[in-house]
């Protein structure tokens, strides 16, 4: 009993210590204390590589705007379109680009919408940290590995290449209704949702991670997040375009030299919702803190300008509602 | 070896072999209890029990998840008790022995066996389409109801299946009509049985995610929900999207939350034992 007391009371003290802490945030801010007066629900659904922005954005929000109701779903950047182009969701996110038929979708119920950017993801290429053979690998490698003609054929690590020693190759990847699946697909083989069946897939990355430091002969890819939570159990391996082997960080993300494995995360906005306040409100606070809790959750920010263009872009489009 | 010797080594043989089965899942169970809770139980405390979800693994909370839950809970009964029951009840007192009665058993039977994502999407396109629900824990406990509907129609039946024909006669010949026989004769003494069943179809309702996840239902509320048509979430889903982050201290967090979804399934069956006791020691034929 005594502890419990005394739990709430700490409960309580931070409850003050944060109302304080938001108190004196908000006192310089003209334009966010109109934001504590908004009320009205902005109901997200959609992919949850993106989620964790989204939470961190939606939690920071609530001390802007208390009476703001912000929900944030994770049916997966399909399932999320689904109900976007249906009008069902006000914004959904996305670990890909809207599909061409999702776009007809969207055409069909009459739904326009905007298209942000809010972080990198560098998708990683590891291999189990006793691999002492791969040094590098170049896209063409991946591509021979991962590709559908492989199916059955690329079994061990020397149909790679040569060098590599006589031992079979065991890979692991996302699983085929993830975003990260569609991107790799279309970033190696070159075209979106194609690749080879017989490798293990989940659509939980942490299972890949699992996989990946428990076999000798793996290779595997997944978020960035991942390989940066559990370096010590794998190994990272440089990605080569033809224009020397990076590998992926903070900077080489930023700056788009880790390419092609180097993905934008994106929000859509829906155009009916764009034309509320609240919504307006949040897509702003969004794209203002983006920067730092993308990277606090694990992603990479873009580059100050981009954010820069992505405001103007989402201030246009609100405009253009306007009139 | 004479034969009564040898007969009794069978009999100590498949003993045995009867006590390694039961322990089989009991060993699984508690190497999977000990590793939860050794990973989890210093996250449990007042606070973790009343903060909002956060992207901070150490402030993060489950007030939304396990209040949404409850609800979930006390909705999914209030739905699926009498609906089960009542179906039960006819197909065991009053349904005739023909093809129609036989093609409802097979197809309650099947139904017990599909996965619960495919009542998801039936959920998705009657309850939340259709109906106009939206992703709220009306729509979410009817489509949780349907997935019990099964289990708990073939435990009614079963319970009611128990009760001895001579009480059903014994009610006839002193005039009772069927109605009153099911009413003061069947259900009461077929009750033990009966609850036994739903509580164990609730505690499958309460692991489930992935229909609850195709519906609509959320990761991130900042609000408890105070009507049935309010948006939620539960245990499971914030379970399922805690155990697929990057960071460490989440799959703790997980852990914390799997405690006290388990701590919620065992006050479900000690309930069950506690109402099935009671009522057996009521009962004297």
């Amino acid at each position: 009993m005594l502890n419990f007391k005394r739990n709430n009371t700490t409960f309580a003290a931070a409850l003050l210590l944060s109302a304080s802490l938001l108190l004196s945030s908000c006192g310089g801010n003209s334009s966010n204390e109109a934001a504590g007066n908004l009320a009205g629900t902005v109901q997200i659904d959609g992919s949850s590589t993106v989620y964790p922005i989204t939470e961190a954005v939606a939690e920071e929000f609530r001390a802007e705007a208390p009476d703001v109701r912000v929900t944030v779903g994770v049916s997966g950047t399909g399932g999320g379109m689904k109900k976007f182009t249906r009008g069902e969701i006000d914004m959904v996110n996305a670990s890909r680009q809207i599909s061409e038929a999702e776009a007809e979708q969207a055409k069909a119920s009459n739904i326009t919408y905007v298209e942000l950017e809010v972080a990198y993801d560098g998708l990683t290429v590891v291999v189990h940290p006793e691999n002492d053979w791969v040094k590098d690998i170049t896209v063409a490698d991946l591509k021979k590995i991962w590709e559908p003609a492989a199916q059955g054929k690329i079994m061990r690590w020397n149909q790679v290449r040569p060098e590599w020693p006589d031992r079979e190759i065991h890979l692991y990847g996302a699983g085929v209704e993830s975003g990260t699946y569609d991107y790799f697909t279309e970033a190696i083989v070159g075209k979106s949702h194609s690749s080879r069946g017989d490798y293990t897939a989940s659509e939980d990355d942490n299972v890949l991670v699992q996989g990946v430091s428990s076999d000798p002969n793996a290779l595997g890819f997944f978020g960035f997040a991942y390989y940066e939570e559990n370096q010590n159990k794998l190994k990272v391996v440089p990605v080569d375009n033809g224009k020397g082997a990076v590998l992926p960080s903070l900077q080489t993300v930023k700056d788009a030299s880790y390419a092609p494995l180097s993905r934008p995360l994106f929000i859509y906005v829906n155009s009916k919702a764009a034309a509320r306040p609240e919504v307006v409100e949040f897509i702003n606070f969004y794209l203002d803190s983006a920067p730092e809790l993308s990277q606090e959750v694990g992603y990479i920010p873009l580059p100050d300008s981009k954010y820069q263009e992505q405001k103007e872009k989402f201030k246009q489009f609100a405009d253009s509602l306007k009139k | 070896m004479t034969n009564s010797e040898k007969n009794r080594l069978k009999d100590k043989a498949f003993q045995v072999f009867g006590i390694f089965c039961t322990f089989i899942g009991l060993v699984v169970l508690a190497i999977f209890l000990f590793d939860i809770v050794i990973e989890g139980v210093k996250r449990i405390d007042w606070d973790f029990l009343t903060s909002l979800p956060s992207r901070r693994a150490s402030r993060a909370g489950i007030l939304t998840a396990w209040v949404g839950t409850l609800w979930i809970l006390v909705l999914t009964t209030l739905i699926a008790f009498p609906l089960g029951v009542a179906a039960g009840v006819y197909l065991e007192e009053y349904g005739k022995k023909n093809r129609l009665s036989s093609f409802l058993e097979i197809n309650i039977a099947n139904l017990a066996g599909v996965p619960s994502i495919i009542y998801g999407l039936l959920g998705l396109e009657i309850f939340v389409r259709q109906m106009r629900l939206g992703g709220s824990l009306l729509a979410g406990a009817l489509t949780l109801s349907l997935l019990i509907l099964p289990i708990i129609i073939v435990t009614t039946r079963e319970a009611i299946k128990s009760v001895p024909r001579s009480i059903r006669d014994g009610s006839f010949a002193l005039g009772a009509s069927k109605w009153q026989t099911v009413w003061f004769q069947v259900l009461p003494a077929s009750f033990g049985g009966i609850l036994t069943g739903i509580i164990l179809a609730l505690s499958r309702a309460v692991g489930e995610a992935a229909p609850l996840i195709v519906i609509g239902a959320l990761a991130y509320v900042p609000f408890t929900p105070s009507s049935p048509m309010d948006e939620f979430t539960v245990l499971p889903i914030q379970i399922f999207n805690w155990t697929s982050r990057p960071q460490e201290a989440f799959l703790n967090n997980a852990a914390a939350a799997i405690i006290v979804l388990l701590i919620i399934t065992f006050m479900l069956n000690g309930i069950a034992v506690y109402l099935r006791n009671r009522q057996q020691r009521k009962i004297k034929w």
